[in-house]
């Protein structure tokens, strides 16, 4: 009887299911939930709210903190994800010659996306200082400027500066991904378009690119996901400041629900950021829908 | 935080890639040595230059006195007299070595609880095909998509209604919500690559379900194991949102909390001690991926299953 039970598929599935189960029913499926709830609530930390409709949502459409906080996280997530992509799909073409010690670049171009990012944006804080910055440094040197820049201190400057230390940490990601795909893709499709007469221009209009596109779908929504998202580089760079020109709905959520104290306000802001994220990840599923030719045939 | 799936699809295409090994040259040998320098080494050289700056300068930091950190004379890139006090003052003066001991804890107990529960989950989706299997594998790929930055507040309601917060136990429980999911979802393309003949022979040979995970699976999924542990271990270590939301006593802060929140005081920063933390914080992650710099490729390429 009891063996039986460990040889059923369904019974000993459940069972094997059940640590997993239970740690993302309770820390994640509910916690979902209840995140769209306490929006609809006034809840306080420390404290139980009420139901009180839209009323966090109508507030926040008004809130002209909010508005900017859509138009950086917006900003931030398109700038950077461009960037990512042009320069990660340059990495990759780079790393994917025949080079000397073409491991050791692999492994040594990764350490971004390895190290902690609230410890890398410090190394970015202390780049960026209005008064040490050694950027500032070897720009005055060279004379190309004659002031030091403010590079956190001025709303763009911020703006831009973070952007760029988001593109630091995300371009290894991208680039090894999009190297993985490259790598699949057979060489005698190039030499066959060269002896065809075909630029390399032409080659990667032509032959990279549409065998890649599978892939890049699928690391562009992840990058644009994580980068809509992004907390830790802008709470450490940052905080939000100067004038708030750098504040992402995440990291003022995070300002309004837990120094703020409104649980229920910060929620909402949350919320907000699902739908966005849905239509990335149906962007994702529908990338991932490989056409038969991009299979090469094979199943 | 986004590989597992960029490693299924892939291996998908894999298998073209393999038998390209064999052929690799290309046509590269058509372009001229002065060519490939300009086309080639020149960008690859500032690409390297640019990712790993950062880190000189956290080095250089970490080990240059103050008076040199503050001159604005001679040359920043260098340190004339290089010095401990930095390190010095952060084991001895600040909580830093119990933020360590947090984050190696939390870090290796959340890892291993979630590679346990990520087997079985893995192994039931993938082999066991119960009812619903493909659901549960779509839903668990869903569940890998949800960020923590909109799940940290309904989470600080919770952890602080189960009497958890300010506790280690707060991020032992919570970093499994963005592990097991990742680590589930590389194990089970790693898992769909073991033959299942191997099973059918020991069934037949009545081996039971349990015997033939952990004598035939598991020794065969070893190289996947390590690339999903050390995944989730990198993953842990750097976690910030959770540690920074559910944590607020200084003796249970991690590394990234600590370092940020309590070693930048009033309007002076310490750049040296500031440094020579992140640098400290980020030594353990980088050791562990020099040692294992291939299943980290592999397992974010999904070429475990070569």
């Amino acid at each position: 009887m009891l063996s039986r039970f460990f040889n059923n598929r369904n019974s000993l599935g459940l069972l094997f299911m059940l640590p997993t189960a239970v740690l993302l029913l309770v820390f994640l499926t509910y916690p979902l939930g209840l995140g769209v709830w306490l929006g609809f609530t006034d809840t306080k930390i420390g404290g139980s709210g009420k139901f009180i409709g839209l009323a966090n949502y109508a507030y926040l459409i008004g809130d002209s903190l909010a508005q900017l906080s859509l138009f950086n996280t917006v900003f931030y997530t398109v700038l950077a994800s461009v960037l990512k992509f042009a320069l990660g799909l340059w990495l990759a073409l780079l790393l994917n010659k025949n080079l000397p010690f073409k491991s050791f670049f692999r492994a040594v171009v990764l350490l971004p996306w390895i190290v902690p990012t609230a410890l890398s944006a410090l190394a970015f804080w202390w780049l960026y200082d209005a008064q040490f910055s050694v950027i500032s440094w070897v720009l005055t040197k060279m004379g190309l400027i004659h002031r030091y820049i403010d590079f956190l201190g001025d709303p763009w400057n911020a703006r831009l500066s973070t952007v760029a230390a988001n593109v630091w940490r995300g371009v290894p990601f991208v680039a090894i991904s999009l190297l993985a795909g490259l790598q699949t893709i057979s060489p005698s499709l190039y030499e066959a378009a060269a002896i065809d007469g075909a630029t390399p221009l032409q080659q990667f209009r032509f032959i990279t690119l549409p065998l890649l596109t599978p892939i890049i779908a699928v690391v562009m929504t992840f990058s644009v996901l994580f980068t809509f998202t992004d907390f830790q580089l802008i709470y450490v760079l940052t905080r939000g400041g100067p004038l708030n020109a750098t504040h992402l709905m995440a990291t003022l959520s995070f300002q309004r629900a837990i120094p703020g104290g409104s649980l229920g306000e910060g929620a909402a802001l949350a919320t907000m950021m699902i739908p966005f994220l849905l239509a990335a990840i149906m962007f994702s599923y529908f990338g991932l829908q490989r056409r038969g030719w991009q299979q090469g045939g094979d199943k | 935080m986004s590989t597992a799936h960029t490693a299924s699809t892939v291996t998908q295409t894999g298998k073209a890639a393999r038998s390209n090994k064999a052929e690799t040259q290309g046509m590269d040998y058509l372009q001229s040595l002065p060519r490939r320098w300009v086309t080639v080494y020149i960008p690859l050289l500032l690409f390297v230059f640019v990712l790993l700056f950062p880190f000189y300068w956290m080095a250089i930091t970490a080990f240059k006195p103050d008076a040199e950190l503050l001159s604005q004379s001679g040359n920043p890139f260098w340190i004339v007299a290089p010095t401990l006090a930095h390190f010095k003052k952060l084991i001895f003066n600040t909580p830093y070595p119990e933020w360590m001991w947090n984050t190696v804890l939390v870090s290796t107990v959340a890892t291993f609880t979630s590679l346990a529960a990520s087997v079985f989950a893995a192994y039931a989706i993938e082999r066991l095909r119960f009812q619903g299997a493909k659901q549960v594998g779509l839903g668990i790929f869903l569940a890998y998509l949800i960020p923590p930055s909109i799940l940290f507040i309904p989470l600080a309601a919770i952890v602080f209604k189960l009497g958890l917060f300010d506790t280690r136990w707060a991020l032992i429980l919570t970093y499994p919500t963005f592990l097991i999911p990742f680590c589930t979802w590389l194990l089970m393309g790693y898992f769909r690559s073991i033959p299942y003949e191997l099973e059918e022979c020991a069934l037949i040979d009545g081996a039971t379900r349990w015997q033939i995970l952990v004598k035939i699976i598991l020794p065969l999924a070893v190289p996947g194991l390590i690339s999903a542990g050390i995944f989730a271990f990198t993953l842990s270590w750097n976690e910030f949102i959770y540690a920074l939301t559910f944590v607020s006593s200084s003796e249970i802060k991690t590394v990234p909390v600590g370092v940020v929140t309590e070693l930048i005081e009033g309007d002076v920063y310490h750049w040296g001690a500031l440094m020579a933390g992140a640098l400290l914080g980020s030594l353990p992650v980088a050791v562990v991926y020099s040692f294992f710099v291939e299943y980290y490729v592999s397992g974010m390429t999904g070429a475990v299953k070569e």
